[in-house]
């Protein structure tokens, strides 16, 4: 019965459901795909759901410990922690959410045309990149936002820019390794342009190592996202994002415990979730990440 | 093995030329110069013009490029624009601190790590691996600042043991520093641990599933001979990249972690040079941690080269 079996490519719907199947059939991935799909109905339904005004200050409340009325305590600013914590990830997830994928899309991009054009051109862009992420990110990202300001029309596009440098090595990598391949040989001998080229033969063999590290971009940038917040170069008050809450409750740590711990709560359970379910999506897809190097 | 160590030499080189070129080059483009930055809001007409004329701004780029690089080379790294220091001499004890505070981390992450990883390679998916791994996992994904926050948290304020804040000046001699340090440290120790012991980890479970093993395995070798003789010496060796990525995150990670516990290491300065938008010390900070990033990859792969007599004789068996 040796009747070669026709591969027909699965659609996309039925690629993602399965996909999606295989990573809630791990504990870890269920875990992390609740977690995040949590965090996004928060960050959508989060003003109908959040019990007081975020900004509404009261010089009664000041520093309450949790209470049946405020679950978890009062800010320096007599607001309502439990509200500013359902309410603080939004601005970080509306940037990153819009950043990760302009990041990994240009990245990718340049990654996938470099590795198949190769030669000289390369080898100067692998240097660039090289230089580039020998400087710490929160240099290059805090001398751009120093300048522009702090709004989310910078950091969107900085946060942009400066994360998607890393996937042009990963595209880079993963194209080298189907650049070889017969396929992509029949498909120059055939004469097929460079982007012919690039749209079905490389990109479908390298979108999920992009989609992948994309997961993974996602909760770096989130990670630095908070980091500057915290430093105060992210988000400008009274907007509540978790950074800038824990820098504001740090210093009332003593008397106020709940006013740290609740933004981070909310913050790790995010991240822990996006990486979580990044994991998972890398052993659904079958990409082993421990190989891909990291930086 | 010549031939591939000047190759590496060469490219490490090149590197830190097309660094020092993004510094200046990024420096140049933003709005706003030395001058104005040190003048503030009296950078206007005559005095912006002559504040200009005495640095020499008013010289084509290339030309203060070509100094500034020279300077650089032979360790004078210009003035600051505020205060007019020389930046060598205040850089100094700020990155003798932020090297202090990375090597105790060091001492004491690295030879963790190695441990910790081993002994979760060994006893795969056993609890004493899963225990290992999730904590690595939360070590590695939580925001320096958050794990920062917890620590002081419990160990300053609940506990009372250790400061939570370090008060000693830039220029204290190094036992002052003691224990404030030690907080830092361990947050440092956590993340960087984390990082190293999850590829050792995973090399040693590589190496342990190898032919050699196996075949050891079933001349009848014993079993710790088989993991210290046979496997540790090759599942140890991508542990050096690792620690060297390791040791360049810290030299970035290292500065929120010093704000956070108002470490006078060369992190804070990067962020206080920012916001003073003081652009001599910004560019000569840059560069420095650019070139210590350059360093420590370029020894890591050398040593892996020296450690390892695979890849020491490639080129004899080739040709």
């Amino acid at each position: 019965m040796a009747v070669a079996s026709i591969h027909r490519r699965p659609s996309f719907t039925a690629r993602f459901v399965g996909v999606t199947a295989d990573i809630t059939a791990r504990p870890s991935g269920a875990i992390g795909l609740g977690l995040v799909t949590f965090h996004l109905m928060l960050a959508i339904f989060g003003p109908w759901l959040a019990p007081y005004d975020y900004k509404a200050v009261d010089a009664n409340l000041i520093l309450q410990g949790p209470s049946g009325l405020h679950w978890f305590g009062t800010d320096h600013l007599g607001r309502d922690t439990f509200s500013r914590t359902l309410l603080g990830g939004r601005e970080a997830i509306l940037v990153t959410g819009i950043a990760t994928p302009i990041a990994v899309l240009w990245g990718g991009f340049v990654g996938i045309f470099f590795g198949l054009v190769g030669g000289k051109i390369d080898d100067v862009l692998m240097r660039v990149v090289d230089a580039f992420l020998s400087l710490p990110w929160i240099l290059k990202m805090l001398l751009l936002i120093v300048t522009f300001g702090t709004g989310i029309e910078v950091l969107i596009p900085t946060l942009a820019f400066f994360y998607g440098i890393p996937v042009i090595r990963i595209a880079r990598a993963a194209t080298h390794d189907v650049v070889a391949r017969d396929f992509v040989q029949a498909a120059r001998a055939r004469g097929h342009g460079k982007m012919t080229i690039i749209r079905s033969e490389l990109l479908p063999n390298v979108r999920d190592a992009l989609l992948v590290e994309g997961a993974m971009r996602w909760s770096w940038m989130l990670l630095a996202f908070s980091s500057l917040s915290f430093l105060g170069f992210g988000v400008s008050p009274p907007t509540p994002d978790w950074g800038l809450m824990i820098a504001d409750a740090r210093g009332y740590m003593s008397f106020a415990p709940s006013g740290v711990l609740a933004p981070v709560l909310g913050l790790s359970s995010l991240i822990i979730g996006i990486n979580l379910t990044a994991d998972a999506l890398a052993k659904a897809l079958g990409i082993d990440r421990a190989q891909k190097a990291p930086v | 093995m010549l031939r591939m160590l000047v190759r590496r030499l060469a490219l490490g080189a090149i590197t830190v030329f097309l660094v020092s070129l993004i510094i200046f080059a990024g420096v140049e483009i933003l709005p706003g110069d030395a001058c104005t930055a040190f003048l503030e809001r009296e950078a206007q007409g005559q005095l912006l013009e002559n504040c200009r004329q005495e640095l020499g701004l008013k010289r084509p780029a290339s030309e203060r490029y070509l100094e500034w690089a020279a300077g650089a080379l032979t360790g004078d790294l210009g003035v600051s624009a505020n205060g007019q220091k020389p930046i060598s001499e205040l850089v100094g004890y700020r990155l003798r601190n932020t090297l202090l505070l990375a090597s105790c981390s060091m001492l004491v992450g690295v030879p963790l790590a190695l441990l910790l990883g081993v002994v979760a390679a060994l006893w795969r998916d056993r609890l004493a691996d899963l225990a290992i791994s999730t904590i690595a996992i939360g070590a590695m994904t939580i925001p320096e600042f958050v794990s920062a926050t917890i620590l002081i948290l419990i160990f300053s304020v609940w506990l009372g043991w250790i400061p939570g804040i370090v008060l000693t000046s830039a220029d204290a001699p190094v036992a002052e520093f003691f224990p404030e340090i030690l907080l830092p440290m361990m947050v440092l120790t956590f993340v960087m641990t984390a990082h190293i012991l999850r590829t050792v980890r995973s090399s040693v479970i590589e190496a342990m599933a190898s032919d050699y093993a196996q075949m050891a395995t079933l001349k009848g070798v014993p079993y710790w001979r088989i993991v210290f003789r046979h496997v540790l010496p090759n599942a140890l060796l991508p542990a050096i990249n690792v620690v060297a990525l390791t040791i360049a995150w810290l030299l970035g990670g290292v500065v929120v972690i010093e704000t956070v516990f108002n470490y006078p290491g060369l992190g804070r300065m990067m962020i206080d040079s920012i916001s003073d938008r003081d652009l001599p010390v910004t560019q000569a900070i840059a560069l420095i941690i650019a070139s210590v990033y350059v360093g420590v990859n370029l020894a890591a792969d050398l040593l892996t080269m020296i450690a390892n007599p695979r890849l020491r004789t490639m080129h004899m068996r080739k040709g």
